[in-house]
């Protein structure tokens, strides 16, 4: 099957969407067990890799790219309303 | 890839090899780039860089100027040249002659005031040029060794994807460039800030991670004092969009394409590194300034991934362009190499990086990159101050 997420370093807690998803589509990458996308996400945009606390660190790159303001499921879109980036 | 590919270029008495053996015919100040534009007519095969340099600037300029010229007309990729002066200009060939040694390879001087004027100049360069295209038109590609080469890699008109597909795949390629043993270069202290941190951590030791720190401060200290504060350390709506949610997030998007080997020095632009590894140039943004900062620390092969998409190459140099997604490839398929985009189609990294492993070997074995092919060509520098 095609890659829909794309997972750039092993550290990551979030992947990359490589199309949009709609709600309760499945997200694969390589031979991983398929997450289920629990709200639409557009292309390019994060999807959590697994359950995320407030205020852990957001992984992207293998790096911490910002951290998470509030409760995010495995499945769910983290962008700007749930991250908070600093600076 | 198990089987790396075996690569050949262009040994030179400096022990340094060139991925190309060019003619150059270059200006040293734009005063006489009407000359150079009549070579360029009569002698096609040479590279011919006309430019707005070599004169009324001062300071850190001057220093620059004369670091990017000699490196250009020492660079591997060059077997002979011809210097076209005025003869009154800063970087006049009597001050240039010093940086370079002729024993290296053979170079014709010419200066307009002292020729004739501009059409005997340009007689007699076409003449030297073809000259030296018969001369150098034999000699052979020898086995090098991937310790030879300088690959540099720069982004440009980037997009939401180029921090996702293009530079994703460009930063496993310089991975396993050092593993093979050759040294990358990447730069744009601009497109560093709020990721010091990061590559200060990946520095071989605390003089290098100090000099990273120091190199961002003073990229971010500039681009306030010129652009304004906010410039630079916020992300536009746009970026939004396209799914950058902080500013970490954007310059880990740039910074990705160098991959994550251990930075082992920290150059000046247009200087030569001195050792062998991941190096960082302290140089800017954009993108044809960038590339004549890699092309004079001796790059012989260059990479530069788009989003937008950029035509621009650098002249002598081949430069392999690489789409971050599948629009823009399709939409300047003439200009673009690689289409780093089919990630986004589910092609898995591993192939895409292999890929463009391959064309690198291909092309550093003589094959046109795309904007090689179109005559691309683009030379410009950094400047710091306003010319006098």
């Amino acid at each position: 099957m095609k890659d829909s997420i794309l997972i750039i370093n092993e550290k990551d807690n979030v992947a990359v969407a490589l199309k949009d998803f709609d709600a309760g589509q499945k997200a694969s990458a390589g031979d991983m067990e398929p997450i289920r996308v629990l709200e639409p996400v557009p292309a390019a945009h994060k999807i959590a890799l697994r359950d995320i606390e407030p205020g852990e660190n957001i992984i992207k790159y293998g790096e911490t790219v910002g951290k998470s303001t509030a409760r995010i499921k495995k499945g769910a879109w983290v962008h700007a309303h749930n991250l908070e980036g600093g600076r | 890839m198990n089987n790396p590919g075996k690569i050949y270029g262009y040994k030179r008495a400096d022990g340094r090899f060139g991925t190309r053996n060019h003619v150059l015919v270059m200006a040293t100040v734009s005063c006489v780039n009407g000359v150079i534009n009549r070579v360029a007519k009569e002698v096609p095969d040479a590279v011919c860089i006309p430019h707005g340099y070599g004169c009324g600037r001062g300071g850190r300029d001057r220093e620059i100027l004369f670091r990017v010229f000699s490196g250009i007309i020492r660079h591997p990729n060059i077997g002979a040249v011809v210097l076209v002066g005025l003869g009154c200009e800063r970087s006049n060939i009597k001050s240039l002659l010093p940086l370079i040694d002729t024993s290296e390879k053979p170079v014709t001087c010419l200066n307009v005031q002292e020729e004739g004027g501009s059409l005997k100049t340009a007689d007699k360069a076409v003449k030297a040029a073809l000259d030296h295209l018969s001369a150098i038109s034999g000699a052979k590609r020898e086995p090098m060794d991937w310790k030879d080469m300088l690959v540099s890699i720069e982004c440009g008109g980037s997009d939401a994807f180029s921090g996702i597909t293009a530079n994703v795949a460009m930063g496993a390629v310089s991975d396993w460039l050092i593993d093979q043993g050759a040294s990358v270069m990447f730069g744009e202290n601009t497109e560093m800030i709020g990721t010091a941190h990061v590559l200060a951590r990946r520095a071989q030791n605390s003089a290098v991670a100090e000099q990273i720190t120091q190199m961002v401060e003073r990229a971010e200290d500039l681009t306030k004092q010129i652009l304004g504060k906010k410039a630079g350390l916020a992300i536009s709506p746009g970026n939004m969009d396209g799914g950058m949610s902080s500013i970490a997030e954007k310059s880990m998007g740039c910074i990705v394409k160098g991959g994550t080997r251990p930075i082992v020095e920290v150059v000046d632009y247009g200087q030569p590194p001195s050792k062998k590894g991941l190096i960082l140039q302290d140089g800017p943004g954009y993108d044809p300034d960038s590339l004549t900062g890699f092309a004079a620390s001796g790059s012989q092969l260059m990479f530069f991934t788009t989003g937008r998409g950029s035509p621009a190459g650098f002249p002598g140099i081949p430069v392999i362009k690489a789409a971050s997604n599948s629009r823009t490839y399709r939409a300047m398929e003439d200009d673009m190499d690689i289409n780093a985009g089919e990630l986004m189609e589910g092609k898995p990294l591993n192939r895409l990086t292999d890929e463009i492993i391959d064309r690198m070997i291909r092309v550093i074995n003589g094959e046109l990159s795309k904007p090689e092919a179109n005559r691309m060509d683009v030379f410009t520098m950094l400047t710091v101050n306003p010319s006098f």
